[in-house]
Order: structure tokens, then C-alpha cells, then sequence
């Protein structure tokens, strides 16, 4: 466990002050902003879609790699508490002319915003703008490198824990590029925090990193044996890039050995959940039918995104206002 | 005209003669006259050196000192100041500076910048290639006429292997140490980390062991079929460290050096994101520093080096794998060395000479050592007193250090340069204002 990491994100009384990554962070935390989330989804199904927990709070989406789905999902949460947005898309200004990251954010800092959401493409970043950032400031990672991406690993956990009831007991494989996902990463930790039975991870080596087992999970490099009785079966994007870097020979051949298809999907427990960070290649990770399947709650991973991301957002500058007495 | 100086009642470590006793050294012309009693009539200004260390300046084999090209981050006068105050009085400089050190102009402008600066003795190495660019030879026969005492192509890779086959070849005409960092470029594959268990956790891409390993392979095979010298720098690995071993046990002219932070930091130091454990080579596992610190014992790596490379501040803040690698290490080469005998991985004249007769012997120069007649290059230092290291007292312009707030042993109370005094702790605590 990081030391640092766990004193940069939680206050002296463990209140959560920003929210980088689920390293250090103990189960407890982690239970409590699932239930704190649990008290969001009903918000989305109101008519007036909001609550004034963060009025007159700015929230401002620092996004230096592009991304739709997740920066869509944090504006909605930071609407819904009622908080401003501001969209920056650094990514086409200021650090294009050469200003350091440094900079952009003291920019930023003078505009007194409350929090930043932050994605980028080194792993570190975010931990970097949370020692850098002012006082009163709490900045959330969005997605760094290949580190971490620890609001999608919370939503994962969301939706695990509204089909499963609880984590104990459960066998969760994770399928596909290990090595670049930073939504691996942190579903591994939260998967062992949170005291799931076994994760498994099933990938060829290519696909993993140096010292896999480190991470606390069982390797498989056979589809058939990876999936066999397990509850949970997440699987990652696949993307196009892995063909070029001579990490796999072609799509068709990863399909055939670690697609999920309706045969291997019976190899599982029968009540087995299949999900999907998204968005999904078709025909690459998983057959049509099972992404549309009765096991599919792909769909509702991307609901449950909105209110776990208002627990973090919520908890966040209730911490920070406390630190600051505003 | 230089000043006689006798340095008296100090115990006298010089590894390269095998003293280790209490003595007194009588310094004439810049040059040890004399061991013990004085030749009769003999006056000169006394130096008290009682309970304090004596021993041949340090000569570091690998900083840089940034100047021709990156001043904003160093100069040579203000890191050879601080090579003084650390009891370094010879540096070797890599040729990567801008412009590069492939003609003898160069050379020239930085050895006669050191000379004029006065602190230390500087040593270039000459490019291998052309701009370090790895296609043709540089002019090596010229480069060495103009001072240089190797040649090194710094962190880039050459074309191929028949421009390495031939490279250490030409050098070889001339009996000329070629210097590498052994790393294989496409197998370090644009990572910033020891390829293990935290750059894993991290998400930090990684450099594994094999590239150094595949690199290192390649020199030594070469360098059994051309009979050239080559020294390797600043190892990383436990394997590549082995490897050495065995090709210098079948009595291939090989040395190496290895950086003194890597035989004390490991990869748990980057937990965190902390850029200041950024270097390069990374940091390796627990085992890989031992291993180093088994073949430092066994003389397999016969130096320690800093690996000397300071920042400026936006350098290293910056997300950690964006910033620049590397550790402002001049200042903290003896005292992290003295631990090392703390810590009994070496006695004390073995450890001093790493620091002193292995590197001069490395580079075949006449220094390192105290005999009468040697020059009188000479650092005292007490190796009871404690240091607690704060990055912004350093002298080097470099603050970049993850050894803040360490407590070190040892402190330097005089260098001298060719029997002159070009550092004394009194004179520098008494120039600092009181906080």
C-alpha cells in the first residue's frame, strides 16, 4: 500500500479529501460511498432531477484526453448536486502552446473553483494536481495513464453488490488487457478490499503485467478455465492499437480465444453477471448476443455511474468544506 | 607561486599505496612532498587535521555538469563548487552537452571553463559518433589529443551493431576507453520505471531487467571479439552485475561503476509518484541492490559513481512520467558512501577506494592516490560528523534529491586542488548567513 497515497486523499479523521485512487483506502470508505450512492438513484427518476447538496459549488472537468461517456456522466452528477460545471478541453489549448501542467493549473486555481476532475494520459496525474492544488480544492481522477480509474471501479462494485446482494463468497474474472487498464487496476483493489472469494484475471501474456500475481489475483490464460463457476465476468475493451505494438497477431484470433460467446457464458455460475466498462467492440470482446443478453447489466453500469459519482463528488466537498471551514 | 602546506595529525587512507595510519603530509608545488617528517627546513602553512580522515581527492566518473547548452539547469562553476564541498576533485563529464562534445573546440571550452572555475579537474568524455547521432565516428585520435579520456555515445543507441563492432575497434587503435550505459532502446520501450510489482501497481510503463541485460550482452560479446576496453556505467541489475562477473573472470578488460543511489534506493521509493526517485536507470527491486552491493564487495564493479544530474525545479514538477530523470548527487557521494560502511558492505579503505584508486585505474590516470610526488589533490573530512540533508542547502544548483532529510555521516573540511585549498567548511559555514 502507498503511504502517501492514502495521506493525500483522506483527511486526519479519514474523511475523504479527494478521491485518486482505491489504494489505501479501507473498506469502510468503500461501503460508505457505495451507500451514500445508493441514496442518489433515486434522484435520476424524479422530475426535478436535483439536489442542493453542492449549490454554488464549481466543478470544473479538466479533461486532457478526449472522452464523452465519462465526462457526460460527471457533468450530470455535478448538476444533479445542484453544483456549476466548467468544461475545459485542454487538450486543444493551452498545453498545445507549451504551458506545464503547473501552470494551467494555478490558472485554474485563481478562478476559485471547489474541485477538479481530472483525466490525463500519465499515471500520476492526478496525484500530482491533488499536491499541488490549493486548500479547500478537491480533485478527482478521471482516469491517469494506466494507473487507476477509480470512480468506474466503484460503479462496477455498485452494480456487483445491487445484483450479488454482498461481495463475500463471490468468483469475479476480469478478461482482456490487464496491462493498459487503469480500470483493471482499480477493480482488483476494490474486488479485494471489499472481500470477494477470487478474482481471476484471463489474458494472454502479451496482455498482463510483469508480475501479475503481485496484484492479488489467480491467472488464467485459458477462457474455458478462467470462467468456470464465477458470479461476475468483466470484460475489457480491446483496442486497436494492442495489433500494432506486436502485443497480438489480429482481432479474429483474441476472439476466438477469450471472446465471450453464449457457450462459454454457460460454463459459468447460471445466475453470472457479465459486464462491460465500455464502450463495447462487438465481435471483439463478447458475441451480440450476450451484449444484449439477460446477463448483460452493461446498461445499467452507466446509470449506476451517475449516482456513484455524485457519492464521491458529494463526499469530496463535504470533506473539503469541513477543512476549510466555508 | 604556490604555498607549502603540511596537513597534520590526520589518519591517512590511500588504498592505491595500502596506507591506513596516522600521518602527516607536506605538500610542495602542488605536489605530496613528503610522508611523516618534514625534509629539514622545511615551513609551511599547517592544516590541523586532528580526527579527521585523509584521502586522495574523489574522482566521480559520471556528472554532468549541463554546461555548454543547459545552463538554466547548472553550470560548471557552480557544480564544481559543489564537487568541492563534497571532497570531489576530478569529474568526468558525458558529451552530451550542446553542442556536443565531438570536436576538440569543445573539449577545449569546457576543460578550460574548469580550469577556470578552479574547483575541480575536468575530464570530457569525446563522442563516439557524430553528434551522438550513431552513424560515423568521431574523430576520436583528436578528441582524445584535446583532453578527452574516453568516448561515450551518452543515452543514445548507434545504428546498429556493425557501427558498435567498429566504434570500439577505432577506439582500441588508440587504446581509448569507450563508456556505455548499456540499455537496448526498443526493449526499454519509452518506460520510466523498473518493469516489477509497484510500476505494476503504479500503471507506470516499464524497463525491464533484460534491457540492460540484452545491451550489456551485446558489449561484452564485442568486446571478446575485439579485445577493446569498455567501461560500463551506472548498472542497475543484479543479472547484468553477474554477467560482468563471468566475462571478468575469463580476464576481459572490463569495468564498471555503479551510481551511489542505486546501491540504497529501490523501487518502493517511487511509491507515491515521488519524481525525485525518477532516475535512469530506474530503481530495482530489493534484490537487484543487493546484488549490486555483493558485486561492489567483490570488486566486480571497482567504482561508485553520482551519476550527477541536476534539475530545475519544473523538470520534476511534472506527473512522474513526464518529468526528467535523475538526482543532484555530487553532494551526497561521500556521506551516502560512508554508509555503506555503516552498513558494512565495505570496509573503510575499500569504500574510499572506489571513490579514488578504482576510478583512476579505470581511466589510467596517475591520480587517486598520495604517494610522494603524486599531486596533491586531497580531501579531509570527518566521518563522525551527521549531516541531516536538506535539498535546499545544497550547493549544486540541482535541488533535486530524494535523500531530503536523510541523516548522513561524514562532512568535508578541506579539498585541495593541486595543494590548494579550494574548499573549507569553516570559510563556507561562515560565509552562510544565520537562519
Amino acid at each position: 500500500m502507498s503511504q502517501a497515497g492514502a495521506n493525500l486523499q483522506l483527511d486526519g479523521s479519514g474523511r475523504l479529501l479527494h478521491f485518486l485512487t482505491i489504494e489505501g483506502l479501507p473498506r469502510e470508505m468503500l461501503t460508505e460511498i457505495l451507500d451514500t450512492a445508493e441514496g442518489f438513484t433515486g434522484v435520476s427518476e424524479r422530475t426535478v432531477k436535483k439536489v442542493p447538496l453542492c449549490r454554488g459549488k464549481i466543478v470544473a472537468n479538466l479533461f486532457f484526453e478526449n472522452s464523452t461517456r465519462t465526462r457526460t456522466t460527471f457533468e450530470l452528477a455535478a448538476k444533479r448536486l445542484s453544483a456549476d460545471v466548467l468544461n475545459l478541453n485542454i487538450s486543444a489549448s493551452a498545453t498545445s502552446k507549451g504551458e506545464t501542467l503547473l501552470d494551467t493549473l494555478r490558472n485554474l486555481e485563481a478562478m476559485h473553483v471547489d474541485m477538479f476532475v481530472v483525466r490525463h494520459a500519465s499515471s500520476g496525474t492526478a496525484h500530482f494536481i491533488a499536491q499541488h492544488a490549493d486548500p479547500g480544492v478537491g480533485v478527482m481522477n478521471a482516469g491517469d495513464g494506466r494507473h487507476a480509474h477509480p470512480t468506474q471501479a466503484m460503479l462496477d462494485m455498485f452494480t456487483i453488490r445491487r445484483h450479488k446482494g454482498e461481495f463475500a463468497g463471490l468468483r469475479v474474472a476480469i478478461v482482456g488487457d490487464i496491462l493498459h487498464s487503469r480500470v483493471a487496476r482499480s477493480q482488483i483493489l476494490a474486488l479485494n478490499t471489499l472481500g470477494v472469494s477470487e478474482v481471476r484475471v484471463i489474458a494472454p501474456r502479451t496482455l498482463l503485467p510483469a508480475d501479475t500475481r503481485s496484484l492479488g489475483v489467480h491467472v488464467y490464460h485459458d477462457m474455458q478455465e478462467g470462467v468456470r463457476g464465477v458470479d461476475v465476468i468483466i470484460m475489457l475493451r480491446l483496442q486497436r492499437e494492442r495489433m500494432q505494438g506486436a502485443l497480438l497477431p489480429s482481432e479474429h484470433e483474441y476472439f476466438r480465444l477469450f471472446g465471450l460467446t453464449e457457450e462459454r457464458l454457460a460454463l459459468a455460475d447460471p445466475q453470472v453477471i457479465v459486464m462491460h466498462p465500455g464502450p463495447i467492440n462487438r465481435g471483439v470482446e463478447m458475441d451480440t448476443q450476450v451484449a444484449d443478453g439477460g446477463k448483460s447489466v452493461i446498461l445499467q453500469q452507466v446509470s449506476y455511474g451517475i449516482a456513484v459519482r455524485m457519492a464521491v463528488i458529494s463526499m469530496v466537498i463535504g470533506s473539503q468544506n469541513l477543512r476549510t471551514q466555508r | 607561486m604556490k604555498k607549502n602546506i603540511s596537513i597534520l595529525n590526520g589518519r591517512l587512507i590511500d588504498p592505491a599505496n595500502g596506507v591506513d595510519r596516522v600521518t602527516d603530509i607536506h605538500i610542495k608545488k602542488g605536489r605530496v612532498l613528503a610522508l611523516g617528517e618534514p625534509p629539514r627546513g622545511f615551513e609551511a602553512q599547517p592544516i590541523d587535521a586532528g580526527g579527521l580522515l585523509v584521502c586522495p581527492g574523489l574522482i566521480d566518473l559520471c556528472a554532468r555538469l549541463r554546461e555548454p547548452g543547459a545552463e538554466h539547469k547548472a553550470t560548471i562553476a557552480s557544480e564544481t563548487a559543489a564537487a568541492a564541498s563534497g571532497g570531489i576533485t576530478s569529474l568526468v563529464c558525458p558529451p552530451d552537452t550542446d553542442p556536443i562534445i565531438d570536436t576538440p573546440a569543445v573539449a577545449g571550452q569546457i576543460r578550460h571553463k574548469g580550469k577556470k572555475a578552479g574547483f575541480c579537474r575536468l575530464f570530457p568524455q569525446g563522442a563516439q559518433t557524430q553528434g551522438l547521432e550513431g552513424h560515423k565516428l568521431s574523430e576520436m585520435a583528436a578528441l582524445r589529443a584535446a583532453g578527452c579520456v574516453a568516448v561515450s555515445n551518452g543515452y543514445r543507441p548507434l545504428a546498429s551493431n556493425l557501427v558498435l563492432r567498429r566504434a570500439l575497434e577505432y577506439a582500441a587503435t588508440f587504446d581509448l576507453l569507450t563508456c556505455v550505459r548499456p540499455e537496448d532502446p526498443s526493449l526499454a520501450n519509452q518506460g520510466c520505471a523498473h518493469e516489477g510489482r509497484v510500476a505494476d501497481r503504479l500503471g507506470l510503463p516499464g524497463i525491464p531487467d533484460a534491457a540492460e541485460t540484452v545491451a550489456l550482452a551485446t558489449h561484452l560479446a564485442l568486446a571478446e571479439q575485439t579485445g577493446a576496453r569498455i567501461h560500463f556505467h551506472t548498472l542497475s541489475s543484479a543479472r547484468a552485475a553477474r554477467m560482468l562477473a563471468r566475462a571478468q573472470y575469463i580476464r576481459q578488460p572490463l569495468s564498471a561503476d555503479v551510481a551511489i543511489h542505486q546501491l540504497f534506493l529501490s523501487e518502493l521509493d517511487i511509491s507515491g509518484f515521488d519524481s525525485n526517485a525518477h532516475v535512469r536507470p530506474p530503481l530495482r527491486s530489493d534484490s537487484d541492490r543487493d546484488g549490486l552491493r555483493q558485486a561492489l564487495a567483490d570488486n566486480v564493479i571497482g567504482a561508485i559513481c553520482s551519476d550527477h544530474q541536476p534539475h530545475e525545479a519544473d523538470a520534476k514538477a511534472a506527473p512522474f512520467p513526464d518529468t526528467e530523470a535523475g538526482i543532484s548527487g555530487l553532494e551526497t557521494l561521500l556521506p551516502l558512501t560512508l554508509r555503506l560502511v555503516q552498513e558494512g558492505v565495505l570496509d573503510l579503505s575499500s569504500a574510499i577506494a572506489r571513490l579514488t584508486s578504482g576510478p583512476a585505474e579505470i581511466l589510467g590516470l596517475p591520480l587517486g592516490r598520495l604517494e610522494p610526488g603524486a599531486t596533491a589533490d586531497i580531501c579531509i573530512f570527518d566521518p563522525k560528523a551527521v549531516r541531516h540533508l536538506e535539498r535546499d542547502e545544497l550547493l549544486s544548483q540541482g535541488h533535486n534529491t530524494p535523500f531530503h532529510g536523510w541523516e548522513l555521516p561524514g562532512r568535508v573540511h578541506y579539498t585541495l586542488l593541486a595543494g590548494r585549498v579550494v574548499y573549507t567548511y569553516q570559510e563556507a559555514r561562515d560565509a552562510t548567513p544565520p537562519a
